[in-house]
């Protein structure tokens, strides 16, 4: 699995913008673009970063196989441009421009603009489309009460960023309308054996825990259907209708309406869909990620459930980022004595999702054990460095690091590994779950050959 | 239904909120210490002009 995040960049002096987008990101890339040559680069534990459409900042995590080895490298991505954001702030004062450089991790702009997170699930092909409809549909667009960062809007309290855009249901298409789930023929691997699902529903996590979540629960039922479990029918006569109302209730009630015309509550398809998981968890082998570690996702996942049903967040307030967000938010609105619209509110919403460790207003509360860690810094500065070891990222590391270090001209993509000289040698990776190759142990004796070692 | 026990949002006691109702979580009294500091350190790492702040921040659409 892998997880993109495109990351909201502006610059302030005094409190004003300075700068437009497109040079700021100039700034923040300039290290990279210095050492790369390129904007549009694989990172030394084989991720990927770059400039998105809009200027956007992305990063792309290499593939993982387990969902904490997944938010070690997704948080990673936040350390990595936070990094970037700190020497840019150098440059700029070199150049006579005071700045602070503040990179968002979130979903909307301040004109309600929109830009995500991405997750990819590899399935199979074998997967039947149908339970898209019966079962993931359903399960994604309520799965917002689990992990849903929370935003103020229009004098409410939303539990989801992404919920107040246009959705469509399933289409292959990325154009205008944004599908929940995107199948896509086209995978970074064995075509004949994989499809790539692509969702951008999510919202963006700080939260550890909430991320983990967010990605386990997702994983378990796709393992549960690709495994054939029987599992309830939620077939929604017009899902993407739902999704607003879902992000504005709290209580998780909202009615959803089936096919065949009876309504499901947000809440109980949640909760069905966790019973299943934990059938599933008896019988499921102990691979990928590790069933000890889906037995504590299971547990918080669970806890939300009872804190959404009984009205009391105070079971899951250190541990899911809109409950996080709310008792912040409330502690201001009340201190303040005022209603949602007030601007310091927005503020504080905005400022949560600052991924500067030392600035940023969810840091601040995990550093004041007001957030609840799932992983730790080290692991986290390891991912930083070293590719995951238990998938092809690995390979695309070790190669890259070779050739880098003994200058040999090449090109990398998710599959492909390529020496340009003496004589372009090219090695398809096409399983990402697979950490040796024997033609990959030619082309590294190749370089190694021509290139030297490193 | 009304509030019916105060809420101590960051102090060292959790009390069970009772009510559905968001906006009577405004009705409740913020009691200790422990919330105040927090909020002020939260004041600190806060621009002064909100608005801008906020205003300021524009992005294009992604995908």
């Amino acid at each position: 699995m892998g997880v993109e995040t495109e990351f909201g960049l502006v610059a302030y002096r005094n409190g004003h913008a300075v700068l437009g987008p497109e040079e700021i990101s100039r700034y923040l890339f300039r290290p990279i673009v210095s050492e790369y040559r390129s904007s549009n680069v694989f990172t030394e534990n084989a991720s990927r970063l770059y400039l998105d459409v809009g200027a956007h900042p992305e990063y792309a995590t290499a593939e993982c196989d387990s969902v904490g080895q997944l938010l070690t490298y997704d948080k990673a991505g936040e350390r990595t441009f936070h990094q970037l954001a700190i020497q840019a702030e150098q440059a700029l004062a070199k150049d006579g421009i005071t700045a602070k450089v503040y990179l968002f991790k979130n979903n909307v702009d301040s004109l309600g603009n929109s830009y995500g997170m991405h997750e990819n699930y590899l399935i199979s092909r074998e997967l039947v489309l149908k339970s898209f409809s019966k079962q993931l549909l359903p399960f994604l667009i309520t799965r917002q009460l689990l992990c849903g960062a929370g935003m103020i809007k229009n004098g409410k309290f939303w539990l989801s960023q992404r919920a107040d855009q246009v959705w469509e249901g399933v289409s292959s298409a990325t154009t205008r309308t944004r599908p929940i789930i995107n199948t896509r023929d086209e995978t970074h691997g064995d075509s004949h054996k994989f499809r790539r699902m692509h969702v951008i529903v999510g919202d963006s996590n700080m939260s550890e825990p909430t991320f983990v979540l967010k990605i386990g629960s997702t994983l378990l039922l796709l393992e549960m259907l690709e495994a054939g479990v029987k599992l309830p029918d939620f077939e929604l006569r017009d899902p993407i209708a739902h999704i607003r109302d879902i992000a504005t209730d709290l209580t998780g009630s909202t009615p959803l309406t089936l096919r065949d015309g009876t309504t499901v509550t947000a809440l109980e398809v949640q909760e069905a869909t966790l019973e299943a998981a934990k059938a599933w968890l008896e019988q499921r082998p102990d691979e990928g990620t590790p069933n000890e570690e889906f037995s504590r996702i299971i547990e918080l996942w669970q806890r939300v459930i009872d804190a959404i049903t009984r009205q009391d967040y105070s079971g899951i307030d250190t541990e899911i980022d809109w409950a996080i967000k709310l008792k912040l938010l409330s502690s201001f609105k009340q201190k303040l004595a005022t209603d949602w619209a007030h601007p310091k509110l927005a503020q504080i919403d905005l400022a949560y999702h600052d991924i500067n460790p030392e600035r940023g207003l969810f840091y601040h509360l995990q550093k004041q054990g007001y957030a609840k860690r799932w992983t730790t810094e080290d692991a986290i500065t390891a991912a930083i460095k070293s590719p995951p070891q238990t998938t092809r990222a690995k390979l695309r590391g070790e190669f890259l690091h070779l050739v880098r270090t003994t200058n040999a001209e090449h090109n990398v993509d998710w599959v492909q590994l390529k020496v340009n000289r003496p004589e372009p040698q090219t090695v398809r990776l096409l399983d990402p779950f697979s950490t040796a190759d024997a033609a990959y142990d030619e082309l590294i004796n190749y370089v190694t050959e021509h290139h030297g070692n490193c | 239904m009304s509030m019916s026990k105060q809420q101590n949002i960051y102090g060292s006691s959790q009390q069970e909120v009772t009510n559905a109702e968001f906006d009577s979580l405004g009705q409740a009294e913020i009691d200790g210490a422990g919330t105040d500091e927090l909020l002020d350190e939260i004041d600190a790492l806060l621009d002064t002009n909100a608005e801008e702040f906020v205003r300021t921040f524009v992005q294009k659409g992604g995908q």
